[in-house]
């Protein structure tokens, strides 16, 4: 049986995960590839974590990848990294976006952001490739575009075409947005080259 | 080009490609997007009904008049549904009636993870399971023959993973059913105690035949591999299994499971070394093949509780000797109120009261938690005014003279699904429990869905809106007040006029969920004076995400702050202010 595939989406409600994981699944659709796309949303518009499991190959059969099992894994928020590293297979790769959003806690005081999230996660043995998103959004003057600058930092990770990203983002964001996301995506994409 | 679809999406493809023509539902995770993505075909009459109860006997009055016709719940759902479906099956139907029920193993929003096969064994009625999303549409096709062939309705049980989860779906065409005439028919639509009796012999014969059925339908396969090992298996548990073995271990998958399929797992187990149930929660399969006295394992091997994945069924077979990988330990991230949400002076005021705070169903049960800490339950949809009720009869029993006051918390979709009949118990009874409802203009737990009260249907039509107060009244309240949320000396003086009157009484705190677009106002930013802030933190205790410390000292994030105020106004130094927008003073 052809191995599957698993890939992590993982970050904080409204953050657009669930648009980043679409443009994948799309993607990997156009590709040939069967695809399943789990995501739980009950809270997640309410600030909670939250995470989508894309997993592809010629025939999946679980639509959800257990701890340690992951290939890929892509992070919105600094913090979620630590909170999904478990996922990871040895030797797989996270790749992770720098941006720090505060959760309750945090929020009222009770408990710090920790500022060891990187060292924490080397200890692990996970070499994270982190990356500045929300710079990149931010330039480009929407912050709502950074999960697309993300993703084009994380399609550098995967075997798949700059073209065949690229039709993938055309089918699933809305064509007024298109041209934003798609000069996202390039600024993501060279970010993620270096 | 197959398409990625949800199993909710391929539900309602499905029921439309059955010919159906009507649907109820009541919002619940993971059900809700079934009604949402049905009310886009144009030929389906769809609705949301007040509650799972009146969504089940409008669907039966459908299905008996003649149109096929589908209802949908969250797995909670089916019990207040619970009284209609056990007399659907007593009764049978005319056109195709399906019902589905929503589960939630794993509890990602819900308040506990029951196991809706028990209501097929129960009510019995035949169950049908996919696996998938293109089961999902090809099964509640099925179904609706299988409902109209045998004149029964059928449960068709779902869970989270299934429901929200996407793979991929080859769709069909639409086939027109034409109506089926309605004939009046007192044996059976008539539930007295001697048609009950004569119903209930006709519905154990058609288990029979359902049995028969059972063990011929496709829906029930085996895939023979090794024999070494053969597994009997339903739903999404079907693919972790077969994930883990693939072609070395036997299948017996059932996607009809109930009538139980006695001879097909009677031939199944004949012909492998070992057989093993592998079934999320409960052991329904298991036990149903132990009743036969075939040696089975099950639940000796595999959890009773939460959600499987293909690492849990790996491990209880011992075909995985890796440490599970330890998850870091990181700060919390538990949902909260948004931005300008109008709970959160509500709960901020609450928390400060001596009282016992009966907290309901809804984005709202977040007050229970710090830092408002506001209420103390939450059982189950409508429960915060009938626990209430029992509060403060209990309060009054301990101490009559000077007893502790009990404040129901509870939503505007709440309220009318199952909170106005505890409302009119507490005035019957004399109660004098304060009734807070928290009325946002919409469902919003659930992602917006329209309600008695917010004025339009799930179609989009306008309808009339019903007024909580006018309720109220109705009932014979007659301290009835409507504050806005967002003036927290409003919201203080309500609660303190209610506490200083010894008569039940209701106060409507109104405004729109802060994400509900068309009715929502956001207003100027705030801003903290940092010259004048004595960094006493007081505002935090709003916990609103656009507040943050940095280097000390809080700021407000002006891309997330909606210009509620509830933070000015919990301010002791007036030092939050408004931006004052360019044109403006």
């Amino acid at each position: 049986m052809a191995r599957t595939t698993s890939i992590m989406l993982a970050g904080v409600g409204g953050q657009g995960t669930i648009l980043a994981s679409r443009v994948l699944a799309q993607l990997l659709l156009n590709e040939g590839y069967d695809v399943k796309m789990s995501e739980v949303h009950g809270m997640a518009q309410r600030g909670g974590s939250v995470t989508t499991h894309v997993r592809y190959g010629n025939e999946v059969d679980a639509p959800t990848i257990p701890p340690g099992q992951a290939d890929f894994i892509l992070v919105f928020e600094t913090m979620e990294a630590a909170r999904v590293a478990h996922y990871l297979k040895p030797g797989g790769t996270i790749v992770a976006n720098m941006r720090e959003i505060s959760s309750l806690p945090i929020l009222i005081a009770k408990e710090e952001y920790p500022d060891d999230i990187p060292e924490r996660l080397l200890r692990r043995g996970i070499d994270v490739r982190w990356v500045d998103a929300y710079s990149i959004a931010d330039k480009l003057g929407n912050i709502r575009v950074e999960n697309v600058a993300l993703l084009g930092a994380f399609s550098t990770v995967l075997p798949f075409s700059e073209a065949a990203w690229k039709t993938a983002l055309t089918q699933i964001v809305p064509e007024r947005h298109i041209e934003l996301n798609m000069a996202a995506f390039d600024k993501g994409r060279q970010l993620g080259k270096k | 080009m197959k398409s990625l679809m949800t199993g909710n999406e391929a539900i309602a493809r499905g029921a439309w490609e059955a010919g159906v023509r009507f649907a109820t539902a009541y919002p619940g995770t993971p059900s809700t997007e079934i009604l949402e993505n049905i009310a886009g075909y144009d030929e389906i009459r769809s609705q949301w009904s007040v509650n799972e109860k009146t969504a089940l006997e409008t669907a039966l009055g459908g299905s008996i008049a003649g149109v096929r016709t589908l209802c949908a719940m969250k797995h909670v759902g089916l019990n207040v549904a619970a009284d209609p479906l056990f007399s659907s099956a007593y009764m049978g139907v005319n056109a195709g009636l399906v019902i589905v029920t929503a589960d939630d193993p794993g509890c990602h929003s819900s308040q506990n993870e029951q196991d809706n096969r028990n209501y097929a064994k129960a009510a019995k009625l035949p169950l049908i399971e996919p696996s998938n999303s293109q089961e999902a549409h090809d099964y509640i096709k099925v179904a609706f023959e299988l409902s109209e062939a045998y004149q029964t309705p059928v449960l068709f049980r779902i869970t989270t993973r299934l429901a929200h989860g996407k793979s991929t779906v080859a769709i069909g065409e639409r086939v027109d059913v034409e109506p089926r005439e309605y004939v009046r028919d007192v044996s059976r639509f008539v539930l007295m105690p001697a048609q009950a009796r004569a119903c209930h012999v006709a519905l154990e014969d058609r288990l029979v035949k359902l049995e028969d059925y059972a063990c011929s339908t496709q829906l029930n396969r085996v895939e023979w591999g090794s024999r070494k090992l053969g597994i009997i298996c339903s739903g999404v548990a079907y693919h972790y299994v077969h994930e883990v073995f693939g072609d070395d271990a036997s299948y017996l998958k059932l996607g009809m499971s109930y009538p139980f399929p006695k001879q097909m797992v009677r031939d199944f187990a004949a012909e492998v070394d070992r057989l093993v149930v592998v079934e999320e929660l409960d052991p329904l399969i298991e036990e149903a093949v132990r009743a036969i006295g075939i040696e089975v394992e099950g639940k000796s091997l595999l959890p009773r509780a939460g959600e499987l994945d293909s690492s849990i069924v790996a491990r209880a077979f011992g075909k995985a000797d890796d440490e599970i990988p330890v998850p870091e330990k990181v700060t919390a991230r538990p949902p909260m109120f948004c931005a300008g949400c109008p709970h959160r002076g509500v709960f901020y005021e609450l928390g400060k009261l001596p009282v016992v705070v009966t907290g309901d169903i809804g984005c709202y049960t977040l007050g229970s938690l710090p830092p408002f800490a506001a209420s103390d339950t939450c059982i189950c949809m409508g429960a915060s005014i009938s626990a209430g009720i029992g509060f403060q009869t209990a309060f009054s029993i301990i101490d009559p003279d000077n007893s502790r006051r009990a404040i129901a918390v509870i939503g505007d979709s709440t309220f009318y699904h199952s909170g106005m009949t505890g409302l009119l118990d507490a005035v019957y009874n004399g109660v004098g429990l304060i009734t807070v409802i928290l009325d946002n203009r919409i469902t919003a737990m659930t992602g917006h869905q329209e309600n008695p009260g917010s004025g339009y249907t799930l179609s989009g039509q306008t309808a009339l809106e019903a007024k909580p107060e006018e309720i109220a009244k109705a009932f014979g309240i007659e301290r009835v007040s409507t504050v806005d949320p967002y003036d927290l000396d409003q919201v203080k003086k309500a609660l303190k006029d209610s506490l200083a009157d010894p008569r039940p009484s209701v106060i409507v705190s109104r405004a729109p969920c802060a994400l509900l677009k068309r009715e929502a106002v956001r207003k100027s930013p705030y801003y903290v004076d940092q010259d004048a802030c004595r960094k006493c933190k007081v505002c935090l205790k709003v916990a609103c995400p656009a507040l943050y410390v940095e280097d000390g000292m809080v700021r407000i994030d002006v891309a997330a702050c909606v210009g509620c105020g509830i933070c000015a106004q919990a301010c002791r130094f007036g030092t939050i202010k408004q931006i004052e927008k360019a044109g403006e003073n």
